[in-house]
Order: structure tokens, then sequence, then C-alpha cells
């Protein structure tokens, strides 16, 4: 089965489609990544998948439960990590982690045996009793993907995970993407194109609410001739560039 | 219920480790019945019907209260904000969860507030006795109200800051059209017209009556503050749902 079967999914902004007609499929194990510029269409996908935006028109099914008429169980399958912050900032490392396990429905035992998992998985296991917001930037971040993973979600989506991280947070991070890959669906938007290239199985590139180009790296550098990545993109968006 | 008890301890942890707005919704009231009766001690002949104990220990009681606003406000919006919300508008917990998980926490606060108000008005005077109690309960319906309206402000207003200048502008209107300060029949009709058909007025004057043992005026009084009550919380869990989807 599909992880994420998206059909004809459309997104209006008044009169402005912000997606458009989009048709996707994101196959059960595979960490998939959506990239595209600003205003593309990413992050309105994004939110529908997640049942925090309603489409204008098509649908989306993930692990078979439709986003618009089973909204309620697909939230139970899912779980995110947003591009800003997400942590309760005055509880602590370990709170956070129960406090997501709770809401997912774990008992208290069952809570706080994740959360120990999850903070050594992390490395966050020397600062427990510390309140996230004494973390620091790259900490908050681990801390936030790790909430998303307590719940052992199906589908994870991972909206910009390390935007504004330096670069040795950036790697750690994407060691601990990494080790993830083949246990769930992972989603990841991403404006780092190495990022994409390192992690991803498959990549889209979404231009002006669509779908420009979707396949592997070297697939989206071939279809277009292109001698990297970065190459294939400017060349895939620059119609919407030219539209701006 | 499970689900919405576990949002609701968290707010609570982070309501009790914020004690900012708590500390103002306090310490402003105290403060301010500690300066009237040292006043009403130099100034005999202040008007008792407004500064004596018995009068201008209810009205400080709801000014406490109506520190609520920026505490609840300021909560949901450092939530919305931050992308908390977010996060959580994407589990499986539902409008009425929040709305629930945000006030249950918020009530003993207010309770705790207003009896630190009361009690310390008994040690300037006020007769104790079970009618302490029972205005205690009469405002808490008062509390309510203005937890609902913090947490419309804070799902509307898109910042701290903006919450803390709205939360200011009501809490004075709030101070200045409940009676508190001066008798609202001395300004007029239309004035006292005005006064009786916002909610504040009623909210002095049932905590007032309460005091008094005047049990008979409380359903009157106490309907006005329910009503707009109801109102607030209707509008706030729209606004929420409307926010789980957009």
């Amino acid at each position: 089965m599909d992880a994420i079967r998206i059909d004809a999914l459309t997104r209006c902004f008044g009169s402005r489609r912000a997606v458009d007609g989009l048709n996707l499929t994101v196959g059960e194990g595979e960490l998939f990544a959506l990239l595209g510029q600003n205003g593309a269409g990413k992050t309105t996908t994004i939110r529908m998948l997640c049942g925090l935006l309603t489409p204008t028109s098509g649908d989306a099914l993930l692990m078979g439960r439709s986003v618009v008429t089973d909204t309620q169980a697909v939230k139970q399958l899912i779980n995110v990590s947003p591009q800003e912050t997400a942590v309760a900032a005055r509880l602590t490392v370990r709170e956070n982690l129960e406090f997501v396990a709770g809401v997912y429905g774990f008992d208290r035992r069952a809570a706080r045996a994740k959360a120990q998992e999850m903070m050594e998985t992390f490395s966050l296991t020397d600062r427990a009793k510390d309140r996230a917001k004494t973390l620091s930037g790259g900490m908050q971040r681990r801390l936030s993907i790790a909430m998303a993973l307590i719940s052992k979600p199906k589908i994870l989506f991972l909206d910009e995970p390390t935007l504004g991280l330096d670069v040795r947070a950036r790697r750690e991070l994407w060691k601990h993407i990494g080790t993830l890959k083949g246990t769930m669906t992972i989603v990841l938007t991403t404006h780092y194109l190495e990022e994409a290239e390192a992690l991803a199985d498959r990549i889209a590139i979404m231009s002006a609410g669509k779908l420009a180009a979707l396949g592997t790296a070297e697939q989206i550098r071939e279809s277009v001739g292109a001698a990297t990545l970065e190459d294939a993109f400017l060349t895939l968006t620059e119609a919407e560039e030219v539209e701006q | 219920m499970k689900k919405m008890n576990i949002f609701a301890k968290r707010c609570a942890k982070e309501m009790w480790r914020d004690p900012l707005s708590f500390v103002f919704g306090i310490g402003f009231p105290v403060a301010l019945l500690t300066l009237m009766w040292l006043l009403g001690r130099s100034l005999p002949e202040m008007p008792q019907e407004i500064f004596g104990i018995d009068t201008f220990a209810p009205s400080m009681a709801v000014f406490g209260l109506s520190f609520m606003l920026i505490f609840l406000g300021s909560l949901v919006t450092g939530d919305r904000t931050g992308s908390f919300l977010m996060r959580m508008f994407a589990s499986p917990l539902r409008a009425t969860d929040y709305i629930l998980g945000y006030t249950l926490p918020a009530l003993p606060i207010a309770a705790a507030q207003t009896a630190v108000c009361l009690g310390y008005a008994v040690i300037l005077g006020l007769e104790p006795g079970v009618n302490l109690l029972v205005c205690l309960l009469a405002l808490m319906p008062t509390a309510l109200l203005f937890i609902g309206i913090g947490l419309l402000m804070g799902s509307v207003l898109p910042t701290a800051g903006a919450v803390g200048g709205i939360s200011s502008l009501i809490i004075n209107v709030c101070a200045w059209l409940s009676g508190t300060w001066f008798p609202l029949e001395m300004m007029g009709d239309t004035f006292g017209t005005i006064c009786n058909l916002l909610p504040f007025a009623h909210s002095v004057n049932a905590a007032r009556a309460a005091l008094a043992g005047d049990y008979a005026a409380l359903p009157v009084e106490l309907a006005w503050v329910l009503g707009y009550t109801a109102v607030i919380f209707a509008l706030a869990a729209a606004v929420f749902r409307r926010k789980m989807k957009s």
C-alpha cells in the first residue's frame, strides 16, 4: 500500500492557486523530499496532508485514510515537526516528551519509557530536567523531532528540520534522520538541496503549486541535463521566478 | 477526556511556572486595598459606599481577576506563534480539549487569587463569615468570563505584545465601568445604562451582594455575567475550530 496517495489536491487562497491539482504517491518506508522556492506550495501541501488545512478540491489518502473525510484517524497516524520551534517552553525535556506521548494515547508508564528512549536516541538525557527554553537552538530542534517521533507515527512530516542550525548541528540531525530511514515514511521539506540529496530516496520539486519534477536526484538532474541538483532546481523553477 | 486532562496538566505547569500575571493579579488588589485602608484612616469622610472595606474588597477581587486576561492570552499567543499549537492541531486533540485544557487549570489560580484578596481584606477589617465563601463562589463566573476573553484574544491577536496592550485596555475599561471607583448613578443615565449593558458592573454587584448576604440579588447579576461568558466561550471555540482548519 502507498503511504500517501495525493489525488488532484488543490488549495486556493482567493484567486491564487497555492497548490494546483497535485498528484503524487509516496511509498511506505520512503524518505521523500519536497522542494520548491518560497511560495511554491510545499507548506500548504504539508498542512493539507496533516489535516491542518482543508483542500479546496481533491483529496489525499494517508495509509488509506482521507484527509478530507477521516481527518481524526489521519491525525492518529501522523506526527509533525514544524518549521519553527514547537516545544512547550516551561516544561522540561522529559515533560515535553511525556506530554506528547500522552496526547497520542500512551499510558503514564509507556510514556515515561518512550521519553527515556527518545532522550537516549537524541542525546538529550543530560538535559532531561532542564526546561526547553534553556536549550540551544540545535537541541530544541532535536527535542522537537523527538516529540514528533515519540508517538511512533506511520508518517512523519519534517518541515525544514535544519533551518537556522549551524553546520555541525545540521550534520548531527542528518545522522539522526538517516537512522530513521525505512522505519517509517518521512516527508521532508527543505531549502537545502544537499540535504535532500543526502537523505531522500526520491525528490519532488514544486513550482507555482504544481509538480515540476519527480524522481531520484540523479533522475531529476538527467531529465534537464544539469550537472548538479541545484542547476536542475534552478532550471525547473525558472518559470516561477519569471512570473514573480 | 484523558487527552484533555493531559493537555490541562501541561497548561497548569506552564501557568504556575510563569507567576508574573498571577503576582499582578494578587499584588495590585492587595496594594490598592492597603492604600484605600490607609486613606480611609486618614480621611474618614471618604464615601463608605465605595471605599468601605466591604464594598471595595469585592471590587478589588474583580479587578484582580481581570488580570487572568493577560495570563491566558499570553499563554495561547505564545503557543500559537512558537508553532507549538500547530503541532497540537496536527495531533488527535479536538477543539473542546483545547478550550477546557486552557480553562480548567486557570480556575484554581483564579480561586486562590480571590481567596488571597478577600483574606487580606479580613485582616484590614472585613467581617469574616460564610459570606466570604459565597462571594468567592459568586466570583467564579467572572473568572470564567476573563479566562474566556483571554482565550479569545490569544487565538486572534498576533503577538504577546498585542495581548498585553488590549488586555490593559480591557482591565481599565472593567475598572472604570464597573462601579469600582465611583457609583455609576453619579455619571448620568446614559453612562449608567452603558455600564449595565456590560458584564463588569454585574460582576462587582454580584460580589458585593454575596458579601452582604443579599442572595436574592445574585441570580440576576450572575445571569448577566454567565450570558456574556457563554457568548465569549462559544466565540473562542468557533475561532479554535477555524484555526485548526486554516
